[in-house]
């Protein structure tokens, strides 16, 4: 099986994956006058002036803080929501599940342009805006489908016999919930905060349109900022950068099992 | 897994039901409360009927765009699934290397979306990025901002970038899914390539496959961040997909009832589009 040729179809793909991200890595290492002087594959004048800038100005360390903030609310509601109800789903029969169900997944299928300005009325006009829990409740309408589904898929993993026998040892339901049941599916959980993380990490037209000052994120800082002070490619390139990172740290984590839950735990 | 009849089982879904009702009921009659009146502010509505909805239908603007969608999402598919499914296939299966493939394609699915489209950009730029850079040396006319041509292709090439490592995720799942002795009797009976793909490694995927399909077709059909940041729906109106035409019409012109109005019909033909899969998916799924 293992045929030289075989590697050949990976690496060229990894290869053109991390290109971009390498264009974006060395322009964050150049200065502006070297940038707009011409093209130059390595960096010549090595500098890392970009990287203090972020570090230093509050306006822009303060979009990483506040992006991490409602990421992290966002994928705690979610979960700690999605678990009982993905149980619900996978060991119960009752009244309109299936259309429940579906429902749920429709608000995973809307395009979030069209919920952009009635979320504005809506989060404006309960006093919400401008708050880190606007933003991680927004995320909500589409992350909590995805947990309860890909939670439903491995919790339909696990053989209903474990329910069965904490049930005759006298387990209240609860208890056999958080003491057995959860452990169980920890990598299910695992995998289902990942999937909030990442989704509510990468999204940005509702969580710009939900901000202003005080919860803007990162991603917003950049595309404000960009705009205002005229093309500052070096600082752009740097802040870019530096929100790969979030996202690598947790990949790690998950690496294991990431490729079971892109598969919605139904392998 | 036979389910037992339970309906107490409501109890433990009303928190689910609560959040996302408040997120999604309450915004989608504000759209449907908009797309069947007139307003000039002041929460004074004056009812409009369907005028909107046959505005936008007859328009060639919207025509126009849901063209260049339907486009955009056949080309990309038609890409991605392919590439997807060969990256998945010559992956090692066993060994360090895995993980280090794992993390390394799993990357670009973590970036955030603007950023995809800022590193595009500066990626792409004819002088100083790097793709722009070597098209052009090699003698390519390349240039992504004044191009239709170039500007659909970077775009195309972006969500390529972006998005087949989710399908090679996927795949790979389901490749990994297949014991060894599956491929043992296959080399046994002499099975061709071909043959071990299309009668084992094939039927193993097409569940997961059905899942890529659907998400990679909600997604694409959603588009708006990386295009907007890439090249802001341009060179004239050329890469402006269903998305950016809405948040234009809406938040640009600020015309809320066709814009309205145009909202429930993208919704309707997601939703609808995705009803087929996903019932053709439990089908599969039950037998």
């Amino acid at each position: 099986m293992t045929h030289p040729r075989k590697w050949l179809v990976p690496s060229l793909y990894i290869v053109f994956l991390m290109l971009p991200i390498y264009g974006l890595l060395a322009m964050s290492f150049k200065t502006t006058n070297e940038i707009l002087g011409g093209f130059s594959f390595f960096p010549q004048d090595f500098t890392l002036e970009n990287y203090t800038v972020i570090f230093t100005d509050p306006t822009w360390y303060n979009g990483y803080i506040n992006s991490i903030i409602y990421v992290v609310i966002n994928t705690v509601i979610s979960v700690s929501v999605a678990l009982p109800a993905a149980y619900a789903f996978s060991r119960y029969r009752f009244l309109g599940d299936k259309h429940l169900f579906f429902w749920l997944l429709t608000n995973r299928m809307a395009p979030p342009a069209v919920f952009a300005l009635p979320f504005f009325q809506l989060y404006s006009a309960i006093g919400l805006f401008d708050t880190h829990i606007a933003v991680a409740l927004a995320h909500c309408l589409f992350n909590i489908p995805l947990a309860v589904w890909i939670l439903e898929g491995f919790m339909s993993g696990v053989p209903k016999e474990l329910d069965e026998t904490a049930y005759l040892d006298g387990y209240p339901f609860w208890r056999f919930f958080i003491r057995i049941f959860i452990p169980t599916i920890a990598a299910g959980i695992g995998v289902a905060a990942f999937f909030c993380f990442m989704y509510s990490w990468v999204e940005l037209l509702l969580a710009k349109t939900l901000t202003s000052v005080e919860a803007k994120p990162i991603a917003a800082t950049m595309t404000r900022t960009a705009s205002s002070s005229g093309y500052e490619l070096g600082l752009l390139a740097a802040a870019g950068s530096l929100t790969i990172i979030p996202g690598a740290i947790v990949i790690y984590f998950v690496r294991n099992y990431i490729a079971k839950g892109f598969a919605l735990g139904r392998v | 897994m036979n389910k037992t009849s339970n309906p107490k089982a409501w109890w433990f879904v009303v928190p689910v039901l609560a959040l996302v009702a408040f997120n999604a009921f309450i915004p989608l009659m504000t759209v449907v409360n908009y797309a069947f009146q007139e307003t000039f502010g002041d929460n004074v509505f004056f009812w409009e009927g369907t005028t909107w909805f046959e505005q936008v239908l007859r328009s060639d603007r919207f025509h126009a765009a849901l063209g260049r969608q339907l486009l955009f999402t056949g080309m990309i598919l038609a890409i991605e699934l392919p590439l997807g499914i060969a990256v998945a296939l010559s992956m090692p299966r066993k060994g360090p290397w895995v993980s280090v493939c794992l993390v390394l394609m799993a990357l670009p699915l973590l970036i955030p979306w603007n950023v995809v489209g800022a590193m595009w950009n500066i990626f792409a730029l004819p002088d100083i990025g790097l793709l722009g850079h070597m098209l052009n040396s090699m003698g390519f006319d390349y240039n992504f901002t004044r191009q239709p041509v170039s500007a659909w292709m970077t775009t195309v090439v972006m969500d390529v970038w972006h998005w087949t490592s989710l399908i090679v995720l996927l795949c790979y799942a389901g490749l990994s899914s297949i014991p060894d002795a599956y491929y043992q009797a296959a080399h046994i009976d002499g099975a061709s390539r071909w043959a071990v793909f299309r009668y084992i490694q094939l039927p193993k995927m097409k569940r997961v496959l059905t899942i890529a399909i659907l998400l990679r077709f909600m997604d694409s059909f959603m588009i708006y961040t990386e295009p907007f940041v890439l090249t802001g729906g341009g060179p004239g109106n050329t890469t402006t997909f269903l998305s950016i035409d809405l948040v234009k019409i809406a938040l640009g012109q600020f015309d809320l009832g066709p814009a309205a109005a145009m909202s429930l019909i993208y919704f309707l033909v997601v939703l609808l589009i995705c009803w087929a899969f996903y019932t053709l998916m439990m089908r599969g799924e039950e037998q």
